[in-house]
């Protein structure tokens, strides 16, 4: 079912443009992804991320330049990029009528893959959803959602996956939730392009960051890369207060409280090479 | 290609039935209406209508059928605009599937919701007395009418579908259509309106749609009546159908 393999960046963009009417949404953008990396394109609201990602999916022609994904072109060979990808839209796009187990047995079917059942329920309980599985998803929380969302994209094993805002409107807890999802997708070997407007989420996954700014990438690398763009850093002795995330933890503080808060330590500055 | 289209619309048919088994008061809605107007016209103003036919009931009810059909395909317009606002859409075709098969899953969805509505309405018009010597053909044909009448509107529920922008909008677009039954012979026959709404009610779809059903259940010839009542619907469903198409590819490009 899935496509082979074929060498070269998981993801190739050149010089990649698009307008609506007048709006110049993307003024030559130009980007590679590595396989199996973590991919986040940051940018403020407005700047072109979710077009980026509309054009890669096939959902939206550009107007110039060229893209492809896993080799194939996005343009000329769409059914063939198709069959390597998985979107999670920037509104988790799942059937709110349809059960969590429906809805995984949907995207199986339609992909034609066998045993929908049995793809289901391993979802399902990779998820922590099997408690939740027959419940309708209009019952469920936003975190569970967006787990139910990420879930349904890995249906087929799909080498790039695009995940379009994938925390917004999420509290702190369905943040991290989704955070060590993301983090486990690329561990499995999965590309992940992920667009976010919040740089501590890019900071948190990202093995590259690219800002989208007016339409174009002013800059691409690494966080040590994009650090080093800055003056080195001064040593100042601050007092450290709790932040609020800190102090939502501590007082929420139900089973999951101390992983939460290994993950909210974890995005002090220093601490990436901790994942 | 073909093969994985039928499959492909035969799960997304299986998706999009269960919204309308799980909502079952849609079908509901879209009966109570059609019902109440034959109960009011049948009941309260059968009496001063008397003249028009020996049983009022039997002359209401192609008219009926025709307006439980476009309130029917309302639904089909906001179950697609739902997809479309909730991004299920967009993961839809974002899937290696063939891409067609989410319109055609809706369209197929629509006739059979119809069906449904129209056999409740017209059970609910043989309890009040409805009857038809008609054979088994002159039901077949009945039902067929019907079909094409329930396509060619939903190809237009399609459109509505597609291009609108907001919830109150694509329910807007059906209210025309279940009016203009209004200005036609389904109610009252033509000859006693005033000569503009005359000419009009005459030469507009809903009349001759609804005066080939009428003969074939009255079992009278149906003449060269049901051939413009067909070419209507076909012609209809081709323009529709070509206008949402069109619309589609823009959707999706």
């Amino acid at each position: 079912m899935t496509v082979n393999r074929v060498p070269g960046p998981a993801i190739h963009v050149q010089d990649l443009k698009k307008s609506y009417k007048e709006l110049e949404v993307l003024r030559g953008v130009d980007f590679d992804v590595a396989r199996g990396s973590i991919f986040a394109l940051l940018g403020s609201n407005g700047a072109g991320k979710t077009t980026v990602v509309k054009i890669l999916s096939t959902l939206l022609n550009a107007d110039a330049g060229t893209a492809s994904v896993n080799g194939f072109d996005v343009a000329t060979q769409a059914a063939d990029v198709r069959e390597s990808i998985s979107l999670t839209g920037q509104f988790a796009a799942v059937d709110e009528i349809l059960s969590g187990r429906e809805n995984l047995v949907l995207v199986a079917r339609l992909r034609r893959l066998k045993g929908p059942g049995t793809i289901a329920e391993d979802l399902l309980h990779r998820f922590s959803l099997t408690d939740a599985g027959a419940r309708r998803v209009s019952t469920y929380s936003g975190g569970m959602r967006r787990r139910l969302d990420i879930a349904m994209s890995l249906i087929g094993n799909p080498q790039v996956i695009f995940l379009d805002e994938p925390t917004a409107g999420l509290d702190p807890e369905g943040r991290i939730e989704v955070w060590r999802t993301v983090k486990e997708l690329a561990d499995h070997g999965t590309t992940v392009l992920l667009t976010t407007q919040y740089l501590d989420e890019a900071e948190q996954l990202a093995d590259r960051i690219a800002i989208l700014h007016e339409g174009r990438i002013i800059v691409n690398g690494t966080l040590t890369e994009l650090k080093h763009l800055l003056p080195p850093a001064k040593v100042e002795y601050v007092e450290k207060q709790p932040t609020l995330e800190d102090v939502f933890f501590a007082v929420v503080g139900n089973g999951k409280d101390s992983d939460a808060v290994a993950i909210t330590a974890a995005s002090a500055p220093t601490s990436k090479e901790q994942r | 290609m073909t093969k994985r289209f039928f499959v492909n619309t035969a799960v997304l048919l299986g998706r999009s039935l269960r919204h309308v088994t799980r909502s079952l008061d849609t079908i509901l809605t879209t009966t109570i209406m059609p019902i109440a107007l034959l109960l009011l016209f049948v009941y309260v103003l059968g009496g001063a209508v008397k003249s028009v036919a020996h049983s009022y009931v039997n002359y209401l009810l192609p008219g009926i059928l025709l307006i439980t059909i476009a309130s029917g395909i309302s639904y089909t317009a906001f179950r697609l605009f739902l997809d479309r606002q909730s991004g299920i859409f967009e993961r839809f075709q974002s899937m290696p599937i063939a891409r067609s098969s989410v319109l055609w899953a809706h369209v197929l969805t629509s006739l059979i919701a119809n069906l449904i509505s129209l056999v409740v309405v017209v059970l609910v018009a043989l309890l009040m007395g409805f009857r038809s010597g008609a054979g088994v053909l002159a039901w077949l044909a009945v039902a067929g009418v019907l079909i094409l009448f329930t396509l060619a509107l939903t190809w237009i529920a399609v459109l509505a579908g597609l291009s609108a922008k907001s919830t109150d909008g694509v329910s807007a677009f059906s209210y025309p259509l279940i009016f203009l039954p209004f200005v036609s012979s389904a109610f009252v026959p033509t000859d006693t309106m005033p000569g503009p709404v005359r000419a009009f009610a005459k030469h507009q779809p809903v009349t001759s749609i609804v005066n080939a059903i009428r003969d074939l259940f009255t079992q009278r010839p149906v003449g060269t009546g049901i051939w413009i009542a067909l070419a209507w619907c076909v012609g209809i469903l081709i323009v529709a159908y070509i206008f949402a198409m069109a619309t589609y590819r823009r959707r999706i490009s």
